[in-house]
Protein backbone atom coordinates (compact mmCIF):
# COMPACT_ATOMS: atom_id res chain seq x y z
CA UNK A 1 0.00 0.00 0.00
CA UNK A 2 2.79 2.41 0.69
CA UNK A 3 5.28 0.74 -1.87
CA UNK A 4 5.75 4.63 -3.34
CA UNK A 5 7.13 5.79 -0.06
CA UNK A 6 10.70 5.03 1.12
CA UNK A 7 11.82 5.68 4.63
CA UNK A 8 13.81 8.32 3.53
CA UNK A 9 10.62 9.91 2.21
CA UNK A 10 8.77 9.80 5.10
CA UNK A 11 11.89 10.82 7.26
CA UNK A 12 10.70 14.46 5.84
CA UNK A 13 7.73 14.17 7.92
CA UNK A 14 8.08 16.78 10.76
CA UNK A 15 10.73 19.03 8.42
CA UNK A 16 9.71 23.19 8.93
CA UNK A 17 10.00 25.77 6.62
CA UNK A 18 12.05 29.28 7.87
CA UNK A 19 9.61 31.78 9.42
CA UNK A 20 7.65 33.95 6.79
CA UNK A 21 7.08 37.52 7.83
CA UNK A 22 5.12 39.77 6.31
CA UNK A 23 2.89 43.05 6.49
CA UNK A 24 -0.71 43.12 5.65
CA UNK A 25 -0.79 46.45 3.79
CA UNK A 26 -4.46 48.01 2.95
CA UNK A 27 -3.61 47.85 -1.02
CA UNK A 28 -2.95 44.36 -0.83
CA UNK A 29 -6.09 43.69 0.86
CA UNK A 30 -8.21 45.81 -1.58
CA UNK A 31 -6.84 43.65 -4.18
CA UNK A 32 -7.54 40.42 -3.06
CA UNK A 33 -11.14 41.54 -1.87
CA UNK A 34 -11.77 42.55 -5.27
CA UNK A 35 -9.53 39.60 -7.30
CA UNK A 36 -12.02 37.10 -5.24
CA UNK A 37 -15.30 39.08 -6.20
CA UNK A 38 -15.90 39.78 -2.42
CA UNK A 39 -18.64 42.41 -1.84
CA UNK A 40 -18.79 43.59 1.49
CA UNK A 41 -17.42 47.30 2.02
CA UNK A 42 -15.00 46.68 4.78
CA UNK A 43 -12.64 44.25 3.08
CA UNK A 44 -12.91 45.81 -0.40
CA UNK A 45 -12.20 49.36 1.20
CA UNK A 46 -8.90 47.37 2.76
CA UNK A 47 -10.11 48.24 6.74
CA UNK A 48 -10.06 44.53 7.43
CA UNK A 49 -8.30 41.51 5.68
CA UNK A 50 -10.76 39.03 4.54
CA UNK A 51 -11.15 35.28 5.25
CA UNK A 52 -8.47 33.21 3.52
CA UNK A 53 -6.73 36.31 2.62
CA UNK A 54 -3.46 34.50 4.21
CA UNK A 55 -3.51 32.42 1.55
CA UNK A 56 -2.27 35.41 -0.99
CA UNK A 57 -0.20 37.11 1.67
CA UNK A 58 2.01 33.93 2.53
CA UNK A 59 2.40 32.37 -1.29
CA UNK A 60 5.66 32.12 -1.77
CA UNK A 61 7.18 34.94 -3.40
CA UNK A 62 10.16 33.53 -5.72
CA UNK A 63 12.46 35.02 -8.97
CA UNK A 64 11.57 34.08 -12.12
CA UNK A 65 14.68 31.78 -12.50
CA UNK A 66 13.25 29.67 -9.53
CA UNK A 67 9.79 28.76 -11.04
CA UNK A 68 9.44 25.59 -13.14
CA UNK A 69 8.87 25.33 -16.70
CA UNK A 70 4.74 25.31 -16.08
CA UNK A 71 5.13 28.84 -13.80
CA UNK A 72 4.96 26.73 -10.65
CA UNK A 73 7.44 27.56 -7.43
CA UNK A 74 9.08 25.00 -5.91
CA UNK A 75 8.35 24.58 -3.09
CA UNK A 76 11.63 23.58 -0.55
CA UNK A 77 9.51 22.24 2.46
CA UNK A 78 8.78 19.29 0.69
CA UNK A 79 10.96 16.42 -0.32
CA UNK A 80 11.03 14.70 -3.82
CA UNK A 81 7.71 12.87 -4.39
CA UNK A 82 7.83 9.95 -6.57
CA UNK A 83 4.60 11.32 -8.53
CA UNK A 84 4.60 15.35 -9.53
CA UNK A 85 1.55 15.53 -11.03
CA UNK A 86 -0.44 18.16 -8.27
CA UNK A 87 -4.02 18.12 -7.99
CA UNK A 88 -5.61 20.74 -6.13
CA UNK A 89 -6.37 19.43 -2.14
CA UNK A 90 -8.42 20.96 0.65
CA UNK A 91 -7.88 22.95 3.25
CA UNK A 92 -8.75 23.33 6.44
CA UNK A 93 -8.76 27.18 8.32
CA UNK A 94 -8.89 27.90 11.73
CA UNK A 95 -9.98 31.85 12.12
CA UNK A 96 -8.89 32.73 15.48
CA UNK A 97 -8.28 36.85 15.21
CA UNK A 98 -9.16 38.90 12.84
CA UNK A 99 -6.65 40.68 10.46
CA UNK A 100 -6.05 44.69 10.01
CA UNK A 101 -3.96 46.48 7.66
CA UNK A 102 -0.80 47.61 9.53
CA UNK A 103 -0.60 43.83 11.47
CA UNK A 104 2.26 42.08 10.91
CA UNK A 105 1.98 38.22 10.34
CA UNK A 106 4.52 35.42 10.61
CA UNK A 107 3.71 32.08 8.92
CA UNK A 108 5.73 29.27 10.18
CA UNK A 109 5.17 26.08 8.26
CA UNK A 110 5.54 22.30 8.82
CA UNK A 111 5.41 19.22 6.86
CA UNK A 112 2.92 17.05 9.08
CA UNK A 113 2.36 14.04 7.06
CA UNK A 114 3.10 11.94 3.73
CA UNK A 115 0.98 8.99 2.72
CA UNK A 116 -0.42 6.57 -0.34
CA UNK A 117 -3.20 5.80 -1.52
CA UNK A 118 -4.99 3.91 -4.21
CA UNK A 119 -7.37 5.16 -6.44
CA UNK A 120 -9.27 3.88 -9.21
CA UNK A 121 -6.76 5.82 -12.07
CA UNK A 122 -4.16 4.71 -10.06
CA UNK A 123 -1.65 5.63 -6.76
CA UNK A 124 -2.14 8.88 -5.25
CA UNK A 125 0.60 10.44 -2.62
CA UNK A 126 -1.21 12.84 -0.25
CA UNK A 127 0.80 15.15 1.77
CA UNK A 128 -0.35 17.90 5.02
CA UNK A 129 1.72 20.90 5.95
CA UNK A 130 0.23 22.79 8.68
CA UNK A 131 1.11 27.03 8.56
CA UNK A 132 0.41 28.54 11.62
CA UNK A 133 0.24 32.26 11.35
CA UNK A 134 1.06 34.25 14.21
CA UNK A 135 0.88 37.93 15.50
CA UNK A 136 3.99 40.14 16.65
CA UNK A 137 2.78 39.05 20.64
CA UNK A 138 2.69 35.60 19.90
CA UNK A 139 -0.80 35.27 19.82
CA UNK A 140 -2.14 32.28 16.71
CA UNK A 141 -4.49 34.11 14.21
CA UNK A 142 -4.76 31.13 11.53
CA UNK A 143 -4.31 27.28 11.80
CA UNK A 144 -4.24 26.27 7.86
CA UNK A 145 -3.86 22.22 7.35
CA UNK A 146 -3.25 22.07 3.55
CA UNK A 147 -3.43 18.65 1.71
CA UNK A 148 -2.18 17.58 -1.43
CA UNK A 149 -2.73 15.16 -3.87
CA UNK A 150 -0.56 14.03 -6.55
CA UNK A 151 -0.64 11.78 -9.33
CA UNK B 1 -37.18 46.80 17.06
CA UNK B 2 -37.55 42.92 15.04
CA UNK B 3 -38.04 40.00 17.35
CA UNK B 4 -34.56 38.88 15.90
CA UNK B 5 -33.03 41.83 17.09
CA UNK B 6 -34.52 41.50 20.14
CA UNK B 7 -33.89 37.73 20.88
CA UNK B 8 -30.48 37.51 18.95
CA UNK B 9 -29.81 36.46 15.74
CA UNK B 10 -28.31 32.89 16.68
CA UNK B 11 -31.85 32.17 18.46
CA UNK B 12 -33.60 32.50 15.12
CA UNK B 13 -31.56 30.23 13.41
CA UNK B 14 -32.90 26.31 12.75
CA UNK B 15 -31.46 23.33 11.21
CA UNK B 16 -31.84 22.90 7.62
CA UNK B 17 -31.46 27.06 7.10
CA UNK B 18 -30.72 27.72 3.78
CA UNK B 19 -27.91 30.02 3.05
CA UNK B 20 -28.47 32.51 -0.26
CA UNK B 21 -26.98 30.58 -3.16
CA UNK B 22 -24.86 33.19 -5.54
CA UNK B 23 -23.97 32.76 -9.05
CA UNK B 24 -19.85 32.81 -9.77
CA UNK B 25 -18.92 33.13 -14.03
CA UNK B 26 -15.15 34.45 -13.52
CA UNK B 27 -13.27 35.72 -16.75
CA UNK B 28 -10.25 36.08 -17.63
CA UNK B 29 -9.40 39.24 -16.16
CA UNK B 30 -10.40 37.96 -12.89
CA UNK B 31 -8.86 35.22 -13.04
CA UNK B 32 -5.37 36.54 -13.83
CA UNK B 33 -6.02 39.31 -10.97
CA UNK B 34 -6.49 36.64 -8.73
CA UNK B 35 -3.63 34.79 -9.72
CA UNK B 36 -1.45 38.12 -9.42
CA UNK B 37 -2.42 38.73 -6.27
CA UNK B 38 -1.55 35.69 -5.13
CA UNK B 39 2.00 35.50 -6.76
CA UNK B 40 0.87 32.54 -8.75
CA UNK B 41 2.44 31.66 -11.90
CA UNK B 42 0.90 28.24 -12.90
CA UNK B 43 0.08 28.37 -16.42
CA UNK B 44 -2.74 26.08 -16.12
CA UNK B 45 -4.76 29.37 -15.06
CA UNK B 46 -3.85 31.44 -17.55
CA UNK B 47 -2.08 29.78 -20.71
CA UNK B 48 -5.17 28.03 -22.81
CA UNK B 49 -2.48 26.25 -25.29
CA UNK B 50 -0.72 25.07 -22.25
CA UNK B 51 -3.53 24.13 -20.30
CA UNK B 52 -4.89 22.19 -22.78
CA UNK B 53 -1.94 20.52 -25.17
CA UNK B 54 0.71 19.82 -22.20
CA UNK B 55 -1.83 19.58 -18.93
CA UNK B 56 -5.00 17.82 -21.46
CA UNK B 57 -7.18 20.05 -19.71
CA UNK B 58 -10.49 21.12 -21.82
CA UNK B 59 -9.48 25.16 -21.07
CA UNK B 60 -8.08 27.37 -18.29
CA UNK B 61 -8.46 26.01 -15.18
CA UNK B 62 -10.02 28.01 -12.13
CA UNK B 63 -7.55 28.25 -9.18
CA UNK B 64 -8.53 25.51 -6.34
CA UNK B 65 -8.61 28.41 -3.78
CA UNK B 66 -10.97 30.90 -5.51
CA UNK B 67 -13.79 28.25 -5.18
CA UNK B 68 -13.02 28.22 -1.01
CA UNK B 69 -12.49 31.98 -1.15
CA UNK B 70 -16.22 31.65 -2.56
CA UNK B 71 -17.16 29.11 0.00
CA UNK B 72 -16.13 31.90 3.03
CA UNK B 73 -17.87 34.19 1.24
CA UNK B 74 -20.98 32.19 1.06
CA UNK B 75 -20.54 32.05 4.78
CA UNK B 76 -19.51 35.40 5.70
CA UNK B 77 -22.59 37.46 3.67
CA UNK B 78 -25.27 34.95 5.63
CA UNK B 79 -23.52 36.13 8.90
CA UNK B 80 -23.22 39.89 8.51
CA UNK B 81 -22.46 41.54 11.79
CA UNK B 82 -24.29 38.73 14.01
CA UNK B 83 -20.78 36.74 14.55
CA UNK B 84 -17.62 35.48 13.03
CA UNK B 85 -16.00 32.37 10.73
CA UNK B 86 -14.16 30.52 13.31
CA UNK B 87 -13.30 27.78 11.11
CA UNK B 88 -14.22 26.18 7.22
CA UNK B 89 -12.82 22.97 5.87
CA UNK B 90 -12.92 22.05 2.15
CA UNK B 91 -11.45 20.14 -0.87
CA UNK B 92 -11.23 20.75 -4.39
CA UNK B 93 -13.33 17.33 -6.09
CA UNK B 94 -13.80 18.27 -9.94
CA UNK B 95 -11.80 20.81 -11.97
CA UNK B 96 -13.41 23.71 -13.06
CA UNK B 97 -12.62 26.04 -16.39
CA UNK B 98 -13.32 29.88 -17.60
CA UNK B 99 -16.39 30.24 -19.21
CA UNK B 100 -18.13 27.14 -16.64
CA UNK B 101 -20.89 29.37 -14.01
CA UNK B 102 -20.85 28.16 -11.32
CA UNK B 103 -23.15 28.57 -7.29
CA UNK B 104 -22.57 28.58 -3.81
CA UNK B 105 -24.67 27.20 -1.52
CA UNK B 106 -24.91 26.22 2.23
CA UNK B 107 -27.14 25.15 5.18
CA UNK B 108 -27.52 24.93 8.68
CA UNK B 109 -26.33 21.16 9.88
CA UNK B 110 -26.22 21.84 14.04
CA UNK B 111 -27.07 24.70 16.43
CA UNK B 112 -24.86 24.70 19.76
CA UNK B 113 -27.06 27.10 22.63
CA UNK B 114 -23.97 26.57 24.77
CA UNK B 115 -21.13 28.56 22.44
CA UNK B 116 -24.07 30.27 20.09
CA UNK B 117 -22.02 27.99 17.62
CA UNK B 118 -23.40 27.13 14.35
CA UNK B 119 -22.52 24.45 11.71
CA UNK B 120 -22.76 24.86 8.32
CA UNK B 121 -22.46 22.27 4.65
CA UNK B 122 -21.16 24.85 2.39
CA UNK B 123 -21.04 23.80 -1.16
CA UNK B 124 -20.28 24.92 -4.88
CA UNK B 125 -21.91 23.07 -7.84
CA UNK B 126 -21.33 23.76 -11.69
CA UNK B 127 -23.78 23.82 -14.35
CA UNK B 128 -24.33 20.34 -13.99
CA UNK B 129 -25.81 20.38 -10.71
CA UNK B 130 -22.42 18.78 -9.58
CA UNK B 131 -20.30 18.71 -6.66
CA UNK B 132 -16.77 20.70 -7.37
CA UNK B 133 -16.35 21.94 -4.30
CA UNK B 134 -17.73 20.51 -0.62
CA UNK B 135 -17.13 21.92 2.49
CA UNK B 136 -18.23 22.38 6.16
CA UNK B 137 -17.81 25.67 8.61
CA UNK B 138 -18.25 26.64 11.98
CA UNK B 139 -19.97 30.04 12.83
CA UNK B 140 -19.82 31.74 16.29
CA UNK B 141 -22.94 34.39 16.96
CA UNK B 142 -21.90 37.37 18.84
CA UNK B 143 -24.12 36.99 22.35
CA UNK B 144 -27.12 39.74 22.53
Amino acid sequence: MNELLSEELLSAIGRTAPPCRELVTRRDIRKYAIATGNRQRKYLDGDQAPPMFHVALFWDVVELDQLSPDGVSIDRLLPKFPLEKAMAGGLLIEYHRDIFPGDWLTANRTLTDIYQKNGRSGPLIFYEVVMDVVNDDGDLVIREKTTRILR
Amino acid sequence: MSDAAKQGRFDTIRVGDALPERRFKPDNVQSMLYNAVLWNGHRIHFDEPYAKEVEGYPGLVIAGPLLGDWLNQCVEEWLGEDGRLASIEYSNRIATYIGETLYSAGVVTACRAETAEVELDVVIRNEAGEVVAPGRAVARFHRS
